[in-house]
């Protein structure tokens, strides 16, 4: 992109303008249209989704009504939340209360800089990317606890508090499971992370030793925790907090909060995705750059769905956990987990011979099919167990 | 905390989330439980209401002798009927006929005390109205003459008609023995 401005710049369309000026104009205008473009959509009909799915798994229907199945529910709602009013309360430190929406939604979405959605479709190729993701989504907690402390209300700063305890805990297996990708592929780079794996599942981290395999569902697990999804979201806990820390807001900046939380979802996927599912590789079928270019914007793209899918799935099957129960699973569990798996892929990068390596990945690869297989006769023991009426139809 | 135990809270909380997940996927392939009403559904939802079910009360004003059993028996007095004489015929004549759904909490012992099966539930239910007025039900609008039942049987082919699913009315459901007893046989 400054290739291209920098020619613009030379053929005088900005006469006069200082560089840095045009760059920054520029920046600002992209940033708007992937934010109202991609980012605000992908937020919005996850919402919906979420929703959807949700309901199907609790045998409701869901939103069904704004434009053809809801699809359009999103949109109704942010409506309905912009005409809303924005509430300031008395006691409340307003300059915080106003700012901390903005704090957790910046947090969110800086980490799209770093998103790869093609070979070259990424904003910036930051040779630290992981590290870069690590930090921004750290501004979440800043936010939160700002709003949790700003409305001055038990209720919202007990929830920012538990926010921040336990996003500041499931840092650390987080940060841990994403390490053994790191020291698998030897660098920070996202776009690096991806090329270092191969279209074929055999070619992923998730794939690559029984370690990754496992550091993957504690990273999962971590990042669902961090976003403050169910079965983690004591942050918000209704039959505790009421709302948690946004229980004092209203309108558009309560609705930031969501924007945030449901844009966090599709973040997850897209760093799972990254470093452990191979990200945009695809087979090589074309040479065509720009079929290759929508081709492995596809394929990253329904990647990251797939986990966001399984993230609304979490969220319909399991209970909410009591903070001391999150508060086990993280310290007693997750993080003695990630540093076993963290140990067992560096030993097993230096212990076992290349063609071992191959081999076990198939086998994992297979194993993982084989659990696969047998879910899927499990769901179908489900249904025989409970001799429902079928329905396959997404539509209703 | 031994290792043991530690291992086996490890092995239990995969395999129930691996349980519990198989549980909620088979639930998309479900037909959800939601009935939508009151657009997408097949038949009209009165339709498929049960058999006893106590809907919003109507009188057959055709087959109301006028007993005033139903207002005395109402608990909460939503039932309020005039009755007067007419001067020039010499019969007497509904001046109104009111049962304020506000009021009336669905007990059916009007329905019960009916000697004609007249005064009935409906399988109506949907009472929205703009003002508290708009739910009191005037079944009289007109003066109206009460019925009088004939010995030996109504001879008039439409008032028989009527007589005979208001007596129908009164023994399957207003009378509780009467319901069972068809229900058993």
């Amino acid at each position: 992109m400054q290739a291209y401005l920098d020619q613009l710049i030379q053929e005088g369309y900005f006469a006069g303008m200082p560089k840095e000026a045009v760059y920054a104009v520029a920046m600002v205008l992209v940033a708007f249209v992937v934010l109202s473009v991609f980012v605000a959509p992908l937020a919005g009909v996850t919402s919906w989704l979420e929703r959807r799915v949700w309901a199907r798994m609790q045998s409701r229907v869901g939103p069904n009504r704004v434009g053809p199945q809801g699809i359009l529910q999103w949109l109704a709602d942010g409506i309905k939340n912009l005409l809303k009013e924005d509430l300031i309360p008395a006691a409340a430190d307003s300059k915080l209360f106003s700012l901390a929406p903005y704090v957790v939604f910046m947090g969110f979405l800086c980490t799209f800089v770093v998103i790869p959605f093609g070979s070259q479709l990424i904003v910036a190729d930051l040779n630290i990317g992981i590290l870069y993701i690590l930090a921004v989504t750290s501004l979440v907690v800043v936010g939160i606890l700002m709003a949790g402390w700003a409305s001055n209300n038990k209720w919202s700063l007990l929830g920012g508090m538990r926010s921040a305890a336990q996003i500041v805990s499931y840092e650390i297996p987080a940060g841990l499971s994403i390490l053994t990708i790191v020291f698998l592929a030897g660098t920070m780079s996202m776009q690096g992370i991806i090329k270092q794996q191969g279209w074929a599942p055999w070619d992923w981290f998730l794939f690559n030793n029984p370690f990754t395999f496992a550091a993957f569902f504690l990273y999962f697990t971590a990042a669902l925790a961090e976003g403050n999804r169910t079965p983690f979201d004591i942050p918000e806990a209704e039959s505790e907090l009421v709302a948690g820390y946004v229980t004092e807001y209203s309108g558009m900046r309560f609705l930031f909060f969501f924007f945030a939380e449901w844009g966090n979802l599709y973040v997850i996927g897209a760093v799972a995705t990254t470093l452990f599912l191979g990200g945009w590789q695809v087979p090589p079928v074309t040479s065509d750059p720009l079929l290759l270019g929508i081709l492995q914007f596809v394929t990253f793209f329904l990647k990251a769905y797939l986990w966001v899918f399984v993230a609304m799935w979490v969220r319909a099957t399991l209970p909410r956990v009591r903070v001391d129960q999150l508060m086990a699973l993280c310290w007693k569990y997750m993080v003695p987990l990630s540093f076993i798996c963290l140990l067992g892929t560096i030993s097993w990068m230096l212990f076992v011979g290349s063609g071992v390596k191959e081999f076990f990945s198939i086998v994992l690869f297979i194993f993982a099919l084989g659990v696969l297989v047998y879910f899927f006769k499990r769901v179908v023991f489900q249904i025989r167990h409970a001799k429902p009426e079928l329905y396959f139809k997404p539509q209703i | 905390m031994s290792v043991g135990s530690y291992v086996r809270d490890i092995v239990d909380t995969v395999k129930s989330v691996f349980e519990g997940m198989s549980i909620t996927f088979s639930h998309l392939v479900r037909r959800p439980m939601t009935i939508q009403y009151p657009d997408k559904i097949p038949v009209p939802i009165q339709e498929t209401l049960p058999h006893r079910y106590r809907g919003i009360l109507e009188v057959d004003l055709d087959i109301c002798t006028g007993c005033l059993a139903c207002e005395r028996d109402c608990p909460i007095t939503c039932i309020t009927i005039g009755i007067e004489m007419d001067k020039e015929t010499k019969q007497r004549k509904f001046t109104h006929f009111d049962i304020d759904i506000c009021k009336c909490m669905y007990c059916g012992l009007c329905a019960e005390a009916c000697p004609t099966g007249s005064i009935r539930h409906s399988q109506e239910f949907e009472g929205a109205s703009y003002n508290p007025a708009g739910l009191v039900r005037h079944f009289a609008p007109q003066p109206a003459p009460l019925y009088k039942p004939k010995k030996g049987g109504e001879t008039d082919p439409k008032l028989a008609e009527k007589v005979d699913i208001g007596l129908k009315y009164l023994d399957e459901f207003a009378t509780p023995e009467g319901g069972a007893a068809a229900e058993e046989g």
